[in-house]
């Protein structure tokens, strides 16, 4: 199963390193990553979907927690409800007018904004759950894909349980 | 107190109370090694490799239980220290290892003798640290050492660029005392009714064993563990790591287990309905087929790092914290609770296992006109009088010493268990030598072996280590050459080291005692007249037997219960 690990690390050098050996070394999957400075400056928060067997999942979360750098780790897939969003930019061969008005639909019917456009191409900002991504993308036709960029996923609790110091 | 880096370096190691510092001097470093001439508090022991100081500080740091030291350079330097930062990684023995870099400016142009420490060292070390400013120096390496130290112990590197050890800048210095690191906090309280549950599955057990790591050497638990194995009597196992933690010549202690465990052990292992693992963390070695491992027991798991815990084998009552306080929660609560284990049930257990016990699976061929390795190690063993600090190598004259050098004491057996470093055991008995200066230490190891750091021999002169190098010389890699016959038709590839050097004169030639020794009659007599030197390096070659094997052996991926033995005519 799909699981999504947040955690808060020190904004120290090398530390994004230790987490991406960390995957690499003992063979975990990782699916996406991303990190970014926090609202406390001597913390970076980062976001990991990865999957496995539950005794893997259990693993990755104890080899996490054990990295001098991790300061506090939550698997939000595990406990309860969360969000989940990831943005993705695409841009699309929109060089007809049938194809203009087609791609401008649809990009309407997924909350998708049209944030440049030429007279051949479009580039349409896309947020939302990894799935809602994928079928974005399926529902263009593929010969009209021109580049796809997706930041990977983030995520929250919902509710009040926070990952926080 | 003002201070310039270099100076600050031999400062906190003064206060943090180091008595030697392994290393080896270069371009980066020179200026510490500029300060460390002009003090002596800090003893340096100048190796003559680089991964020879960081196996000498892990044998200190296993035989003493404190932190073992190394300085080495920037670039080469810190590459051959690689080697022995892994060792000591996969055995959790806390090493700080200071790196020289280039100066801070020239990080990352592929300077002269530049590489990335931090980067190369990540993947085997507990925790490192790239110094960015002198103002962080001393708290850089308080948190070395505190994280070396605690918890699940393990090397930490603190790469050093030169500028930051500068001699003419100054800035104040204050021994940091104490530190606080928010995202590490390794010490655990175990789960009271985790203890009760466990207490429970125990005293319910009908056949149960204690099966103890190197957790129990490291976390300084042999009292607690003598103490609860007796109040329980139930039998117990060690590991390769955690031989000594518990007396061997014991009538509760059943042998080692694994590999080349005893036959006893591994069927009591694979038997077992209660199993209470002690600071170990079920290493392949150990378990052979983890689908085939103790298929009916509930285990039982203490381990400080909640990492270890179902790892490998899925673990059904975990106890998280410290072996030594584990053990004395474990002793109190059966204690209080009046219930006594299953004097019937453990009656015929104890007879099933001196059943097995009964094959004597470590008998050997006694009347052989060759020397046989396991002669020698039982006559060290007697020689010596049980008592010595004995270190290793790798291969069949590892697994020899462990199986019949019977361990008193914990930290008395010194080998790498977890890599098997070849070149490890005489490195490691001068930092053991070094350590426990009036204690007696031998070095089991193997003709290939110990080509792999024999230049070391100098650095035993120089600092007038007694050490006792017992040389099981079998002309081949022994151990190697096992599995080539088991398992590859006796095509005996690449195992055989031909043109060995004379071992005798070689050692004379490092300024040494040496001894050549090639009939079982006279092997008594030369253990007796070396160890009798006591400020002699004495360098023993036993001309042994070329074609023993070690038995028993559970092939790897195999059951405890699917043992090779021995057939003696
Ligand atoms: C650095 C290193 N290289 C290779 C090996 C693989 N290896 C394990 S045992 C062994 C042979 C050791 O021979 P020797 O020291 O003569 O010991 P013996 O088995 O003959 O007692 C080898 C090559 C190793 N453990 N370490
Ligand atoms: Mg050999």
């Amino acid at each position: 199963m799909q699981h999504i690990i947040s955690l808060l690390m020190e904004n120290e050098s090398g530390a994004l390193s230790r987490v991406a050996g960390l995957f690499s070394a003992r063979g975990y999957n990782i699916e996406s990553l991303t990190v970014a400075p926090t609202e406390d400056e001597t913390l970076s928060r980062m976001t990991i979907v990865t999957s496995g067997s539950n005794e893997i999942i259990e693993q990755i979360n104890k080899q996490l927690n054990k990295l001098i750098d991790v300061v506090k780790l939550v698997d939000i897939t595990a406990n309860g409800d969360h969000i989940e969003r990831e943005l993705m930019l695409i841009k699309v061969k929109a060089d007809t007018n049938e194809k203009r008005e087609e791609i401008k639909r649809q990009a309407d019917i997924f909350h998708g904004q049209i944030l440049d456009v030429t007279d051949t191409t479009y580039v349409i900002e896309l947020i939302g759950e990894g799935s809602k991504l994928d079928a974005f993308i399926k529902a263009m036709d593929a010969a009209d894909i021109l580049e796809t960029v997706r930041s990977g996923a983030t995520g929250i609790t919902r509710g009040e349980t926070c990952l926080r110091l | 107190m003002e201070l310039s880096g270099d100076d600050i370096v031999t400062q906190f190691l003064k206060d943090e109370g180091v008595e030697y510092v392994f290393g080896y001097p270069g371009g980066a470093v020179l200026h510490i090694y500029d300060a460390l001439f002009r003090q002596d508090a800090v003893k340096h022991i100048l190796v003559r490799h680089e991964q020879g100081a960081t196996h000498a500080a892990d044998g200190y740091a296993r035989s003493t239980g404190k932190p073992g030291v190394v300085l080495v350079t920037s670039g080469p330097g810190a590459t051959n220290a690689v080697t022995g930062i892994a060792t000591a990684y996969m055995d959790s023995i806390p090493l700080v290892v200071l790196t020289g870099q280039v100066t801070s400016q020239f990080i990352g142009s592929d300077a002269f003798q530049e590489v990335d420490s931090v980067g190369i060292t990540r993947p085997c070390v507990k925790h490192n640290f790239l110094v960015k400013d002198v103002k962080d120096l001393a708290s850089t390496l308080k948190k070395a050492f505190y994280v070396a130290t605690t918890g699940r112990p393990g090397p930490v590197v603190v790469d050093i660029p030169k500028d930051i050890t500068d001699p003419n800048i100054k800035i104040p210095y204050e021994y940091p005392k104490s530190m606080e690191l928010r995202s590490y906090n390794p010490v655990l309280e175990v789960i009271p009714t985790q203890i009760e549950k466990a207490v429970d599955a125990l005293l319910s057990a009908k056949r149960p064993i204690i099966y103890s790591g190197g957790g129990s050497v490291l976390g300084n638990a042999s009292e607690e563990l003598r103490t609860f194995t007796r109040q329980l009597g139930y039998p117990i196992t060690q590991t390769l790591m955690g031989l000594g933690a518990y007396p061997e010549p014991d009538p509760l202690n059943v042998g080692m287990l694994g590999m080349h465990g005893t036959y006893e052990a591994n069927m009591a292992m694979h038997e077992c309905d209660v199993l209470l693992a002690v600071g170990a963390r079920f290493d392949d070695r150990v378990t052979g087929d983890v689908k085939q491992f103790c298929p009916n027991a509930t285990i039982i798991h203490i381990d400080i790092d909640p990492a270890s815990i179902s790892k490998n084998v899925q673990v059904d009552i975990p106890l998280v914290g410290e072996v030594k306080h584990v053990l004395k929660e474990l002793s109190k609560t059966v204690t209080a609770t009046k219930r006594k284990p299953d004097e019937k049930a453990l009656n015929s257990w104890w007879d099933k296992i001196k059943d097995w016990a009964s094959k004597d699976c470590l008998r050997y061929d006694r009347n052989s006109a060759l020397i046989k390795p396991q002669f020698v190690v039982e006559k060290l063993y007697e020689v010596t009088g049980g008592d010595a600090f004995v270190t290793s190598d790798v291969g069949q004259h590892q697994m020899f010493a462990a199986q019949f050098y019977k361990f008193n004491e914990p930290r008395r057996w010194i080998n790498s268990g977890g890599l098997g470093t070849m070149g490890f055991g005489l490195p490691a008995a001068i930092g053991t030598q070094l350590g426990n200066p009036e204690q007696t230490v031998a070095c089991v190891t193997g003709e290939a072996s110990i080509q792999m750091c024999l230049q070391e021999l100098s650095t035993a002169l120089q600092y007038s280590t007694p050490i006792k190098v017992v040389n099981l010389n079998n002309r081949y890699m022994g151990m190697v050459r096992q599995w080539q016959e088991f398992f590859y038709e006796s095509r005996y590839s690449q195992s055989y080291i031909n043109a060995l050097p004379d071992f005798m004169k070689l050692a004379e030639a490092y300024g040494h005692v040496g001894m050549r020794i090639d009939k079982p009659e006279d092997v008594e007599g030369a253990l007796k007249e070396a160890f009798a030197m006591k400020d002699r390096l004495v360098f023993m070659d036993f001309i042994t037997d070329q074609k023993e094997n070690v038995y028993p052996m559970i092939a790897a991926g195999k059951g405890h219960h699917e043992m090779h033995e021995r057939e003696l005519a």
